[in-house]
């Protein structure tokens, strides 16, 4: 046995070095579904590893600051990443606007009320009573719901109604299972395979919300940055931006 | 907002511990007592929330109190409102999240009472129901006082279950962690800081309160009447 096992340990590590390199991704919530795609046709392409982690922005912020290995940082809104280059936790020169994220009114399918009719006046209806929305404290998506209530002058009419989930995924969660009644939630969670035949929904006009550039960056501490480039790189490609496009984000037209 | 958070949280703590206590003993009871052959299967159903992460306890609450189950359903006809990010939801997530902690220390002592006290009281021509009030009941105290501290703690401290279901209401079901976490994620951290300290303090003066009692042997010597 004792000769046995740092062989076995020498294996490993050669064979991690011959299968090409392993990034870990921190990501935004509402990229769950695109970013995985994303991933593994990139790892098919590279033999490179994608390790992906998801979470509020603000949470994954925390992390970062606090020393999170993390190789690339995937924010719902740029000024995240933007915070961890002036602490010099990310480079400055990688700091990507890689999508530009979109609001929509959601109802389970049970619903009686049609979002594309009824539009934002929905969430008055006496029976809407609980409307799911991201924390505002933390989640962008919350704070771009929060600027629509704000926008349509609704506020201070729905205070009452709502309720936060601790990122998108927990808020979509909430009107999914029916707790809720109507959610604000990113169109790419409204669009993904998960949630697309269990509810309707309305796309929020693009100028009621102040706009939520998606912004990504490259971690100062990363071991494998060439990779975490060229992943970057492949978000950024044509044939990245028709996923993502595909996932319900608009592409940024300048990169 | 500390104030606020934490009068919720002693409340739903009070309200947890109380209904634990009623539903707690005769449960305790039965599984120190019973000889049913199935019985490990109950004890293993009670012993779950110390092994399930708190999140799928909440998730399956969130999801077992939704207008798409029966439950939900029916308790939807009869208040006209849903039971996730109520008190109402959060008392019952807590119920089963602190259930073993409750259960466990009072069927424990209840099985440690000498049974030739129960054959004697039996012999002496008293009811199950009487021999329960005056002999197990009293040398078995230890533990129902520990199970109602431990659960009153228990629900004090919880998390996950709150998270899945509470929705995070200021004043109807935001508690004192989901506000720490809240705190902590918007980078208030001397704030989180402080409502941290004030959460500690009070379940350290608890827990010491609670073994300072029994090192002093306090529990032994109350009798019943």
């Amino acid at each position: 046995m004792r000769t046995i096992l740092p062989l076995l340990l020498l294996t490993t590590i050669l064979c991690s070095v011959a299968h090409g390199q392993d990034i870990t991704v921190a990501a935004a919530s509402d990229l769950n579904y695109a970013l995985k795609d994303l991933a593994s046709r990139f790892e098919k392409k590279t033999g490179d590893k994608i390790t992906l982690s998801f979470g509020s922005s603000g949470n994954l912020y925390s992390q970062i600051q606090g020393g999170a290995p993390y190789d690339l940082f995937f924010s719902a809104d740029i000024a995240y990443p933007q915070k961890l280059a002036a602490a010099g936790l990310v480079e400055s020169s990688s700091l990507r606007t890689y999508a530009i994220g979109h609001l929509v009114l959601w109802v389970p399918s049970g619903s009686s009320f049609d979002p594309q009719k009824l539009k934002m006046d929905l969430l008055l209806q006496p029976a809407v009573q609980r409307i799911a929305i991201a924390n505002p404290a933390h989640a962008p998506y919350g704070r771009t719901a929060i600027g629509a209530l704000e926008h349509f002058a609704l506020k201070d009419k729905v205070a009452g109604k709502l309720v936060f989930g601790e990122n998108v995924s927990q808020a979509a969660q909430f009107v999914q299972s029916g707790n809720a009644q109507a959610g604000l939630i990113p169109l790419s969670l409204a669009v993904s395979p998960a949630m697309k035949d269990s509810g309707r929904y309305w796309e929020l006009p693009a100028d009621s919300y102040p706009e939520l550039q998606q912004g990504v960056a490259l971690l100062s501490a990363s071991k494998y940055k060439p990779a975490a480039k060229a992943f970057v790189e492949y978000v950024l490609s044509a044939e990245g931006t028709a996923v993502l496009e595909q996932y319900g984000f608009r592409v940024p037209q300048s990169k | 907002m500390i104030v606020q958070a934490l009068t919720l949280t002693l409340r739903l703590a009070v309200m947890v511990s109380a209904i634990l206590l009623v539903i707690g003993v005769p449960l305790a009871y039965w599984l120190a007592f019973s000889r049913r052959r199935w019985k490990f299967l109950v004890e293993a159903v009670v012993s779950l929330p110390i092994v399930l992460p708190p999140t799928v306890l909440g998730f399956y609450v969130l999801v077992a109190v939704g207008p798409l189950s029966p439950v939900g359903r029916w308790y939807q006809a009869l208040t006209g409102h849903t039971l996730a990010f109520t008190f109402e939801g959060l008392v019952i997530g807590s119920v089963l999240y602190s259930l073993p902690f409750a259960v466990q220390p009072m069927a424990t002592s209840f099985a440690a009472v000498d049974r030739t006290l129960l054959d004697a009281s039996a012999l002496l021509g008293a009811s199950g129901w009487r021999t329960f009030w005056r002999i197990v009941l009293p040398l078995g105290l230890p533990g129902v006082l520990t199970g109602l501290v431990l659960s009153f703690a228990h629900t004090l401290g919880e998390f996950g279950v709150v998270l899945m279901i509470g929705g995070n209401i200021p004043g109807a079901t935001q508690t004192v962690s989901i506000l720490i976490y809240d705190q902590v994620q918007a980078l208030d951290y001397a704030t989180a800081n402080r409502t941290a300290l004030i959460l500690l303090v009070l379940c350290f003066t608890m827990l010491a309160i609670l073994y300072g009692l029994r090192r002093r042997g306090t529990w032994n010597v109350w009798e019943w009447r």
